[in-house]
C-alpha cells in the first residue's frame, strides 16, 4: 500500500492529483468519462465577479506540441457559479478550488468574500497570471509591488488557503513567489500558460482574435519544471506544479521538482480519461520503486 | 453516454483524389448516434497532429459494430488518417456535440458544400422514418467534387451545382433554380462553409422557412472543458461543441 495522501497548507488531498482551471470546465464535462471522486482535486474554470463574454473567436491555435489559446476568462460569474453549478458539482468527494480574476485588486477581493463560509469549499486559487485579457489578469502577476497587493487584499478577508497561480512570463519567478509567501499565500501554483503567438503565412494574419496568446502543453514543460524547482528552492509554502503533464512520469518530475501536487491541464482535452490514469502510474511508480509515501518524491530531485 | 472507444481501420475508400470515407470496427457495441453528432479523432502516430480532429458521424452499423466518417483531406492530420493501413488502431471520443431536429411528415430541403455533405445520410434516412420527403442540394467546384450521390439518393432527390457547370446547374448552390419555388420546403438544413451556411440562412429566413445551420468551428477538445469553439448568438457566446454543432440560423449572430 502506498499512501498519496498530501497536504496542501492543511488542506489534505487524497492524491497529488488535480485538474488545472480551463482545462476541465467544471468538472462536469468528465462525468462520462472517468470517476471524478478519484481525483485529489479539481481547479475549476476562472471565474470573475461579472459574467464575461470572453474573447472572439478564433481563440486557440494548435502549434508543435502544443496549444495557443485566447479564451479571455469567459464565464458567467462567480454568483452564478455559486447559485447554479456548485450545488451541482459539491456532491463530489474531492476538493473543488474554484479560480478567481479580477481586473482591479477590489474584484478579487469582491469574489474572495463571496467565497467566505461555502461550506465544501476549503481554498481559492488566486489567478494573476492569465496573459488573455486586457486589464488585471497577468498584469498583477509580473509586477512584485502588484502580486503582494492583491495577495495581501485577499488574504485580509479569506481565511482558507489560498493557492496563487503565477505566471512564467517574468524574468525572476522567485521573487514574485516570495513576494505572494511574505503577503500571507499558503501555497504557490505554476505555471499558467506562456504568452506566444501564431501567424497563417497564407494570408498573412494572426491565428488568434487577439493575436497573442497562451502557450501550453508538452512544449512548455522543460520552461515549468525549471521554474517549480527555482521556487521550490526559494519558498518554504507547497507547490502545485504544471505544465505540460500528458502522463505519470511528468507527473512524477513536477514532484521530484517540488511540488507537493500537480495540475492536468491540455491533456484534459486529448484524453479526458487521462487525470485517472496519471494517478494509478503514481502509485505504480512507487511500488516499482520500494517508495511507501508519495511524500518523499516532492523535492527528491538528485543533484 | 459519450465515452473513448478504441477501433481498427476496417477500410479507407477513396472517393475522388481529395476524399475518402473511413470506416472503422470496434469489439464493443457502437454508442447510439444522432444525425449531427459528432467524433474527436485521435490521428495515431502523428507527433505534428497534437489535438484530435472533429468528424461528424456518416453512417454507423449496430449490427456488425462499426462506424464511418466522410473526410476531405485537407490537412495534415486528415491526410493522415487516410493513410492508414486496415488494422491500425484509432481511438475517438463521441457521440459529440447535438442533433438536427427532424420534422415529421414535411418537405425537407439538405443544403451541402464541401466536407458538409457528412452528416446528411443519417438525417435523410431518419426524416424518410418520419415521411418526410427529402430534397438535397450539393454544391461543389466541379463534377469530380460530387461524391456519393447513389447513397444519398436513396432517401432523396439530388440536385448539383458545379461552379465551372460540369454537373447540374451552373453556378452557387444560392443560385440553383429550386429556390424559385424555395416556399414549398418546410425546413431548409445546412452544412458547409461559412459564406454557404450564411447566404442559405439569409434566403430561409426571409422567407419565413426554419433553417438549421452544423458550423465547423475549430475545436480543442469537443465536448465543453475548453471554451474555444465559441459562436456568437443572441445568448452570447456559445461552444459549437456542446451548444452545438447544429443551430437554428436565427440564434446565430454570424
Ligand atoms: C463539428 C465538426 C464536424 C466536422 N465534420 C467533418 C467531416 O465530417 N468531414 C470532414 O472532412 N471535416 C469535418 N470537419 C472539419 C475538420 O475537423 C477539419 O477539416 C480538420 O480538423 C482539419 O484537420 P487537418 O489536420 O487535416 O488540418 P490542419 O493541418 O489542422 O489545417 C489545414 C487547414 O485547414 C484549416 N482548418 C483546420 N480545422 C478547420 C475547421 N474545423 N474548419 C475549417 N478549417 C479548418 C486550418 O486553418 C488550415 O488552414 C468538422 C469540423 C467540426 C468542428
Ligand atoms: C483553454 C485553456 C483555458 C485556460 N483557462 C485558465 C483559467 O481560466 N484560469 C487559469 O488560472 N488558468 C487557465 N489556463 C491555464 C492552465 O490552467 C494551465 O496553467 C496551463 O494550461 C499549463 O498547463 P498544461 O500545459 O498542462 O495545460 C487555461 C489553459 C487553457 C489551455
Ligand atoms: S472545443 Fe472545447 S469547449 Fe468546444
Amino acid at each position: 500500500m502506498v499512501n498519496l495522501n498530501v497536504d496542501i497548507a492543511g488542506l489534505k488531498l487524497k492524491n497529488p492529483v488535480t485538474t488545472a482551471s480551463g482545462t476541465f470546465g467544471f468538472g462536469e464535462e468528465f462525468e462520462d468519462f472517468i470517476d471524478l471522486n478519484k481525483l485529489g482535486g479539481i481547479f475549476v474554470k476562472g471565474l470573475t465577479l461579472h459574467n464575461r463574454e470572453g474573447n472572439d473567436y478564433p481563440r486557440m491555435a494548435e502549434t508543435p506540441s502544443g496549444m495557443l489559446n485566447a479564451v479571455g476568462l469567459q464565464n458567467k460569474g462567480i454568483d452564478y457559479f455559486l447559485n447554479t453549478i456548485y450545488p451541482r458539482i459539491k456532491k463530489w468527494d474531492t476538493e473543488i478550488f474554484p479560480n478567481i480574476n479580477g481586473s482591479v485588486v477590489e474584484d478579487y477581493v469582491a469574489v474572495a468574500e463571496k467565497l467566505v463560509g461555502v461550506e465544501g469549499i476549503n481554498g481559492l486559487e488566486l489567478n494573476i497570471s492569465c496573459p488573455n485579457v486586457k486589464e488585471g489578469g497577468m498584469a498583477f502577476g509580473v509586477s512584485c509591488p502588484s502580486a503582494i497587493a492583491v495577495t495581501k487584499a485577499v488574504r485580509d478577508v479569506y481565511d482558507k488557503p489560498i493557492i496563487v497561480k503565477l505566471s512564467p512570463n517574468v524574468t525572476d519567478i522567485t521573487e514574485i513567489a516570495k513576494g505572494v509567501e511574505g503577503a500571507g499565500a499558503d501555497s504557490v501554483s505554476l505555471v499558467n500558460t506562456l504568452l506566444g503567438m501564431a501567424i497563417d503565412a497564407a494570408t498573412k494574419k494572426p491565428v488568434l482574435s487577439t493575436i497573442t496568446g497562451g502557450l501550453s502543453g508538452p512544449a512548455i514543460k522543460p520552461v515549468a519544471l525549471r521554474m517549480v524547482w527555482q521556487v521550490y528552492n526559494a519558498v518554504k509554502i507547497p507547490i502545485v506544479g504544471m505544465g505540460g503533464i500528458m502522463n505519470g512520469t511528468d507527473a512524477i518530475e513536477f514532484m521530484l521538482a517540488g511540488s507537493t501536487a500537480i495540475q492536468v491541464g491540455t491533456a484534459n482535452f486529448i484524453d479526458p480519461q487521462i487525470s485517472i490514469k496519471i494517478i494509478d502510474e503514481i502509485e505504480a511508480y512507487c511500488i516499482n520503486n520500494g517508495i511507501t509515501d508519495v511524500n518523499e518524491l516532492i523535492g527528491g530531485l538528485i543533484t | 453516454m459519450k465515452r473513448v472507444q478504441d477501433f481498427t481501420v476496417i477500410e479507407t475508400q477513396w472517393l475522388n483524389s481529395t476524399s475518402y470515407l473511413l470506416v472503422l470496427g470496434s469489439q464493443s457495441n457502437i454508442e447510439e448516434i444522432r444525425p449531427g453528432n459528432f467524433a474527436e479523432i485521435k490521428v495515431p502516430d502523428a507527433a505534428d497532429v497534437f489535438l484530435r480532429r472533429p468528424i461528424s458521424v456518416y453512417d454507423v452499423d449496430h449490427q456488425n459494430n462499426t462506424i464511418s466518417f466522410y473526410i476531405k483531406a485537407i490537412g495534415k492530420g486528415t491526410i493522415k488518417l487516410g493513410a492508414l493501413d486496415n488494422g491500425s488502431k484509432v481511438d475517438i471520443v463521441y457521440p459529440l456535440g447535438n442533433s438536427f431536429n427532424s420534422i415529421e411528415s414535411g418537405n425537407a430541403l439538405i443544403i451541402g458544400g464541401g466536407s458538409g455533405i457528412a452528416p446528411f445520410t443519417l438525417l435523410a434516412e431518419e426524416l424518410k422514418e418520419k415521411n418526410s420527403k427529402v430534397t438535397y442540394l450539393f454544391g461543389a467546384r466541379t463534377s469530380e467534387d460530387i461524391v456519393l450521390q447513389d447513397e444519398f439518393a436513396k432517401h432523396g432527390n439530388v440536385l448539383v451545382t458545379t461552379e465551372d457547370g460540369s454537373l447540374g446547374e451552373k453556378g452557387l448552390v444560392t443560385q440553383h433554380s429550386v429556390f424559385n419555388n424555395i416556399t414549398d420546403f418546410d425546413i431548409i438544413y445546412t452544412c458547409g462553409p461559412d459564406p454557404m451556411m450564411k447566404a442559405v440562412s439569409k434566403i430561409a429566413e426571409s422567407n419565413d422557412i426554419v433553417c438549421e445551420a452544423s458550423l465547423e468551428n475549430m475545436m480543442a477538445c469537443g465536448f465543453g472543458a475548453c471554451l474555444c469553439c465559441v459562436t456568437p448568438t443572441v445568448r452570447g457566446n456559445e461552444c459549437v461543441c456542446t451548444e452545438g454543432p447544429v443551430f437554428n440560423s436565427k440564434d446565430l449572430k454570424w
